[in-house]
């Protein structure tokens, strides 16, 4: 029997995707090169009784419609929230953040009175363009260049709802979309340490410094998500981030649907300007009704796809497509949990992300190594140990920790990564920590050091890029991933892509899938409920 | 000294009173207000507010963020700031005080307290050191915030004169909103007239160290009036029969707004009587002025003589029991009065003749099912209550 | 005292462009400048004995035709020395470009093929911003009193490039310049050249996002580059004259100390001197963060208006630097009358802006030079040579501004040496200029010759804040004309032209 829908790649989007799918009715096959399923949320054990979170290692922004349209919480999926980090300085102290609203206030205010107060208003300001850009995550993006009705009234929509802000607002909007989450931070905050703190999600994955223009678009991407409601909160999922795609599989096989790993796919196969299906790199055809591929943008369309069967201005703007990988990653086992000197004892913040870069300008010239073609001398890192949390990951009284890296370029002076760059890198990486917490290195039991090399070969990003491109404004909204193509649909008739280089982009977010969805279950003409996206009413 | 990076282990602050407070708040009856740890009751609200009516009461207000301002502009400073005329506030007076954002929303209110020529006390509900701070821009003027440097009381009620009388301070020819200086074992202790129950009260601010000591002298010198502690909900009902308003709770402070239709203006929370527009240039003035020359308001804070015994907090208002008219923001059924008040935000469109028609929508759980009323409401002077004592200067014995 | 109709502070170009259209219009104009001469960023100096440069800018090529005409620049005394400068990039191989961003001879055929394409494209787009530069920027708000019919025109101009271009333009707004260019050209000169001039003047590198705004702005402004004869003081005494023969009152050497305010509007300007002059209406054409936060102060505005004018973010980026020469130097592969681009590549000149968001001093700076003596006799003496250098990328708050001087000075002359083997001998006399230099002997906030970054950020109803980008500001009476508002600086005149229609159209006296 034929396929209605075969997808490529297990990762979160494509399992989203096939999940919307199969319960819409479709017959549906997913395709997984690894022997694993999660693309880039994964729970792997790499080393004997202890869960890595080896790719993304926190979840905000995967949306609470989609984990209630596809049933997740009866498939196994928890998310727990965590508690407030902190930053240490270079002077041996830290800055904390806590949930209670009063103790966060005094803890900025240790190191900045006026600071501790602004706090609210920044948050307030953020927060109002968090509201606004909320509801366009699951909206199948406009194309302004086309007259069609439904590209017409969607703009007429978004227009509305600019036009319904005071103008101070809008203002404010523009500004906060097009400049530097540094000079946003300065705007409101005197203390370094704290501008340093804030700044963090606006590099988070990203080829921008906090000092670059658009960086602050950023730090909004990464706080627009919640925790049951509390906009901006960021959790763990239980297990891991494996048990999201985990998941997604169960509630995809109680639709009927399938995924099959081990199965790379060469190509997609094209007859007469339509996508029939696919051929896997052992030889076999499998033949759907669609193709849909949740693979970047670049790889689907330069590596599996004919170019002969792509428009040439096509194939020239996917090239152009800007995929640089930025970052690194340390997954480590721990006999026991790190002590931070600085940290009193008992302090709730090992509960939460930790970093060492105390100042905006640290961060800005560990973005200069990345431009100049080498990993950061002075690394930006957020540290997790979810098992501070998650009982489930590790043997009582032993730790995973992960350890996510800005910046770590895709290739070093323009060569690939040799090993020993690999191991100068977690070296560089795990030293830092190691300052802030002597004896650290007495208690790895293993480490995993993935830089953008090993991103890419297991994961399949192109140059590592954990968002399947880079998010800024040429690459967002319609024009993600490229002009003309934002809706979803490849140049070639029935072939679809459904991943994080499609609107809204990256993160474990599931959105792009359940567009993607949504776009095909429309051309099928098959109804199908589906949450729109919970507004901050 | 304590390790000030453990903070975190005590989130709420106690108050200088706080081994009196707790020893006497029976049911352990505390709420957060403003990173203090406040008493809602101390076991019986309706003896509480019947102590500020009908005796004198003691309510411990340390928590209220307090700003000292001073310096030579401090006066033109605030003239700028805030929306009344500092300028004619004489030394050793106090006034009550809103400020705006540039849009002329309101920001706060409070009270401002003249201490000397050059030197002021600003006390309110929100903290606000960023825009003090940006406003101080260009003055000779320091502000610094002094809630923990100050341990403040209020005592209200009918006896509160007496009661100080009999604590040592004759404070019998002060007049409203303003301040006497006197001194405590040696200190110099600060008693104005103001309060926040309408009824006749004086605040009294001291130095924390005195704190306890202050205390047990005031509870002493009022015993013969059974003086009482009271907490945050007993204050609820006597300022609502006073008609103060709250920021937080009958408006949202515009900083704080986070959807842009929330915030309000002074005329719309009934307080642009507060405006000199004389004095020159304040803050929000244009935008004001533009909202008085084209009657741009859109909201009208009124006070609800409601039908009816049920209170009606939280509740909408409706015209002709259908179009939404507003919200209730506080509410009670006041005892002293007999009647069903409240407070409210209405539409001002529904001010005038359409006020005849007005109605507000009750929920009541009773046993686990609401009981649904849609009840008429008057719109009717504020304050509801205040009594001559109030204001009477010397106040009466009793 | 005395009575005017419009009082302007600041006799720069804006001002004077300004005052002119008024005075034309009937009204009586003064214009209050601090220096001795008008022309503010726009003056030629003697910087050594005999020896003289433009002091700021040093080319003209943004100059608002509608300024040219209306003030009659040509008949009040503007003369250029050249009048479309090739702009040679030095080397064993070298590369040169015409005007702005026009013909460029040098490149293999690959490129050549990439260039004109990318060149052509560009161009339209600028073309297509063009227009917004002689409008009063729209208010993002319904019922603001906006030009509809002018907005939609432009609007749908860019619309009307077909599907394919207009696509491609929303993607190309807020890119960086780096991946434009990488993206499709190989040759590391046009590269760093079209990096170089991108970045020219702002405080952003080519890898900065939003930087091809700064190009397209560029090329938007004209596209010739012009040398004004005598330097850019003629331009200022052109537009003096011009003013003059409008009718226009100049008081130079008077500073203006404080903009007084009764009854709640602008009514006058004190000067240094206390000596007070009333007028209608009061026009800045300084930077807006010194007009509001000095000259009207706090007592008159508000505090989250304060906030953001102080929020403006103006940081100059650039170092002027002017060398007198005993003799001619030799560029590699230049010609001395040319416009010599020393910017290698794009990395060049990323690495030049490094150091500077840091308050530190690039090692290898990339710059801009022309010799005005090359051009014309008088700016030297006989046989010895001026040289003019905007070098990037200097910093607007080093740690020690002295020794930040000296660094800059030593690593800029050791780039020169490389281009120009032999010019370190030459040097008679040499001056640097660094932003805060400049800020002192300008009176430019940061040393940002734009009176405030031209950045995305602050661009078109956004500059130099919502609010006050219409030109009039919330203090009735006051208004503003500067650089610092829209389309912003480099020897236009469009902002001050703008303000005055602006007030004309208002009605005002």
């Amino acid at each position: 029997m034929v396929l209605d829908a075969l997808i490529i790649g297990a990762g979160h989007n494509g399992l989203v995707t096939a999940s919307y799918l199969a319960r819409a009715g479709m017959k549906v096959a997913v395709l997984e090169k690894n022997d694993w399923i999660g693309g880039a949320a994964v729970s792997r054990e790499l080393y004997p009784g202890f869960t890595y979170s080896n790719c993304s290692y926190v979840s905000s922004l995967f949306r609470p419609e989609i984990m209630r349209d596809l049933e997740l919480s009866r498939y196994g999926l928890q998310i727990l929230p965590y508690e407030g980090g902190a930053v240490f300085t270079r002077d041996g102290g830290y800055l904390g953040m806590f949930r209670d609203h009063d103790a966060n206030r005094r803890e900025f205010a240790r190191f900045s009175a006026r600071d501790a107060e602004a706090y609210d208003r920044y948050s307030r300001d953020v927060m109002q363009h968090c509201r606004f850009i909320r509801p366009l995550l699951m909206r199948t993006p406009p194309d302004p260049a086309r007259f069609r009705p439904r590209d017409l009234a969607e703009l007429a929509w978004i227009g509305r709802k600019v036009m319904d802000l005071p103008e101070a607002q809008i203002a404010g909007m523009i500004r906060f979309w097009t400049m530097s989450i540094s000079d946003f931070l300065d705007e409101y905050f005197e203390n370094p340490v704290i501008k340093g703190y804030l700044a963090v999600s606006a590099i988070i994955g990203t080829a921008l410094g906090p000092m670059s223009p658009g960086s602050a678009y950023v730090l909004l991407h990464h706080y627009m998500g919640d925790v049951d409601g509390n906009v901006g909160a960021w959790g763990f999922a239980r297990g891991g981030m494996g048990a999201i795609t985990r998941a997604l599989t169960r509630s995809l096989e109680a639709a009927g649907g399938e995924v099959r790993t081990g199965k790379a796919v060469k190509r997609v196969l094209v007859r007469q300007g339509r996508a029939i299906g696919v051929e896997t790199e052992d030889g076999e055809q499998i033949h759907a009704a669609r193709v849909i591929s949740n693979m970047d943008a670049k790889r689907t369309f330069l590596r599996h796809v004919d170019e002969a069967e792509l428009p040439a201005q096509f194939v020239r703007q996917v090239r152009r497509f800007k995929t640089r990988g930025s970052s690194g990653k340390l997954n480590i086992a721990l006999d026991a949990a790190p002590k931070f000197t600085a940290l009193p004892e008992g302090a709730p913040n090992l509960r939460g992300d930790l970093h060492f870069t105390d100042s905006v300008e640290r961060m800005e010239r560990a973005y200069d190594d990345w431009k100049s073609g080498h990993f950061s001398r002075d690394p930006f890192q957020d540290v997790m140990i979810p098992t501070m949390i998650d009982p489930t990951m590790t043997p009582p009284g032993k730790h995973f920790m992960s350890c996510f890296v800005q910046y770590a370029p895709p290739k070093i002076a323009g060569k690939d990564w040799t090993d020993a760059d690999r191991d100068a890198f977690g070296a560089t990486c795990i030293d830092q920590i190691e300052t802030y917490a002597p004896g650290f290195k007495s208690l790895i039991l293993h480490a995993e050091i993935r830089t953008p090399r090993e991103l890419e070969a297991e994961v399949g990003l192109t140059e590592g890029n954990i968002f399947q491109g880079e998010l800024t404004f040429d690459q967002l909204l319609f024009n993600r991933p490229v002009p003309g193509y934002a809706q979803y649909r490849a140049p070639i008739r029935d072939l679809w892509i459904s991943g994080s280089s499609t609107h809204p982009g990256g993160g474990v977010m599931g959105a792009p899938g359940r567009n993607a969805a949504a776009e095909i279950l429309r051309d099928a003409r098959i109804g199908h409920q589906m949450s729109d996206a919970y507004a901050v009413i | 000294m304590r390790d000030k990076r453990l903070h975190y282990k005590t989130p709420l602050l106690q108050t200088p009173f706080h081994p009196r407070t707790s020893a006497a708040n029976l049911h352990g009856h505390w709420a957060a207000w403003a990173g203090y740890q406040g008493a809602t009751d101390f076991g019986d609200t309706e003896m509480e507010y019947t102590a500020v009516r009908n005796a004198v009461s003691v309510y411990d207000l340390c928590p209220m963020v307090k700003y000292e301002i001073s310096g030579t502009q401090a006066q033109d400073y605030l003239d700028r700031l805030l929306v009344r005329s500092v300028a004619r506030l004489p030394v050793g007076a106090v006034h009550y005080t809103v400020w705006c954002d540039d849009n002329g929303k309101v920001m706060d209110d409070g009270t401002l307290f003249r201490l000397g020529e050059t030197e002021f006390l600003l006390c309110c509900q929100e903290r606000h050191l960023p825009w003090l701070l940006d406003s101080a821009i260009g003055y000779d003027v320091a502000v610094r915030e002094v809630t923990e440097d100050i341990a403040a009381l209020s005592l209200q009620g009918p006896c509160s004169a007496q009661t100080l009388k009999a604590a040592g301070w004759d404070v019998s020819t002060l007049k409203p909103f303003r301040i006497a200086e006197v001194s405590f074992q040696d200190k110099p202790l600060r008693i104005s007239r103001t309060g926040f129950t309408g009824d006749l009260g004086y605040e009294i601010w001291a130095d924390p160290r005195q704190a306890l000591a202050l205390w047990d002298h005031l509870m002493q010198a009022g015993a013969p009036w059974g003086i009482r502690p009271i907490g945050s909900d007993a204050l609820d009902m006597v300022r609502i029969e006073a008609g103060f308003l709250i920021a937080g709770a009958d408006f949202v402070p515009a900083e704080q707004a986070l959807r842009p239709d929330r915030v309000r203006s002074p005329f719309e929370l009934g307080l642009d009587w507060l405006i000199d527009w004389e004095k020159g240039h304040f803050n929000g003035r244009r935008a004001l002025l533009a909202e008085r020359e084209s009657g741009a308001s859109e909201w009208a804070l009124v006070g609800l003589d409601i039908a009816g015994n049920v209170s009606a907090e939280g509740a909408i208002l409706y015209h002709g029991k259908e179009r939404e008219a507003g919200v209730v923001t506080a509410a009670l059924w006041s005892p002293t009065l007999k009647r069903n008040i409240a407070l409210a935000q209405l539409r001002r469109s529904y001010l005038g003749p359409k006020s005849e028609d007005l109605w507000v929508e009750i929920y009541a759980m009773r046993e686990l099912n609401y009981v649904k009323l849609m009840v008429p409401a008057r719109v009717t002077q504020r304050p509801f209550f205040s009594p001559a004592r109030r204001r009477a200067t010397p106040p009466e014995d009793f | 005292m005395q009575s005017f109709d419009v009082a302007i502070i600041g006799g720069g170009t804006n001002g004077l462009a300004c005052a002119t259209r008024l005075a034309q219009a009937g009204r009586k104009v003064v214009v209050i400048e601090a220096a001795p001469e008008v022309g503010g960023g726009a003056g030629t100096v003697e910087f050594a004995p005999g020896f003289r440069v433009s002091g700021l800018a040093h080319l003209l090529h943004m100059l608002d035709p509608r300024v040219a005409r209306g003030m009659a620049l040509e008949r009040h005394g503007l003369k250029l020395a050249a009048s479309d400068l090739v702009t040679a990039v030095p080397g064993p191989a070298p590369l040169t470009m015409r005007g702005v961003f026009g013909k460029v001879q040098g490149l293999d055929p690959a490129d050549m093929e990439a260039w004109q394409e990318m060149q052509a494209r560009l161009t339209r787009f600028a073309g297509k911003l063009a227009p917004f530069r002689a409008m009063t920027p729209p208010r993002i708000a319904r019922k603001a009193g906006n030009d509809m019919l002018a907005l939609a025109r432009a609007g749908l101009s860019i619309r009307a490039m077909g599907k394919d271009e207009f696509r491609e333009f929303m993607r190309l707004f807020l890119i960086n310049i780096a991946d434009v260019l990488e993206d499709d050209l190989t040759d590391d000169r046009l590269m760093g050249l079209v990096a170089f001039d991108t970045t020219l003047g702002a405080w952003a590198g080519p890898r900065s996002p939003n930087s091809l705004l700064g190009l397209l702005n560029r090329i938007s402004g004209g596209a010739r580059l012009a040398l004004p004869a005598g330097g850019m003081g003629s331009v200022a005494s052109a537009m003096a004259e011009a003013a003059h023969a409008a009718g226009v009152v100049i008081l130079t050497g008077q500073r203006a100390a404080a903009i007084t305010v009764g009854g709640d509007r602008a009514v006058g300007v004190r000067l240094d001197s206390s000596e007070e002059i009333a007028a209608g209406r009061v026009i800045s054409a300084i930077c807006p963060r010194t007009t509001f936060a000095r000259l009207v102060g706090p007592a008159h505005l508000d505090t989250g208006f304060l906030r953001q004018a102080r929020g403006i973010r103006a940081r100059g980026g650039a170092a002027k630097l002017h060398l007198a020469l005993s003799g001619a130097p030799e560029f590699t592969g230049a010609d001395l009358r040319a416009r010599i681009v020393i910017a290698p590549s794009v990395d060049a000149v990323e690495t030049a802006f490094n150091p500077v968001k840091y308050g530190e001093v690039p090692k290898s700076p990339v710059m801009e030079i022309v010799l005005p003596s090359a051009h014309e006799p008088g700016m030297a003496p006989e046989g010895q040579h001026s040289l003019s250098a905007i070098v990037q990328f200097a910093p607007y708050n080093p740690a020690d501004p002295d020794a930040a001087r000296a660094e800059m000075l030593a690593n800029t002359l050791a780039v020169l040496e490389k281009h120009a083997p032999g010019i370190g001998k030459l040097i008679l006399h040499a001056e640097l200029l660094m932003p805060y230099d400049i800020e002192a002997r300008y009176g430019m906030s940061g040393g940002s010759w734009h009176h405030g970054d031209l950045a995305a950020e602050q661009m078109l109803f956004l500059r130099p804040f919502a609010g006050v980008a219409q030109y009039r500001t919330p203090l009735a009476g006051l208004w503003l004309a500067g650089a610092g508002s829209h389309p912003g600086g480099g020897i236009s005149g469009a902002p001050g032209w703008n303000a005055a229609g602006a007030l004309l159209a208002e009605g005002g006296q």
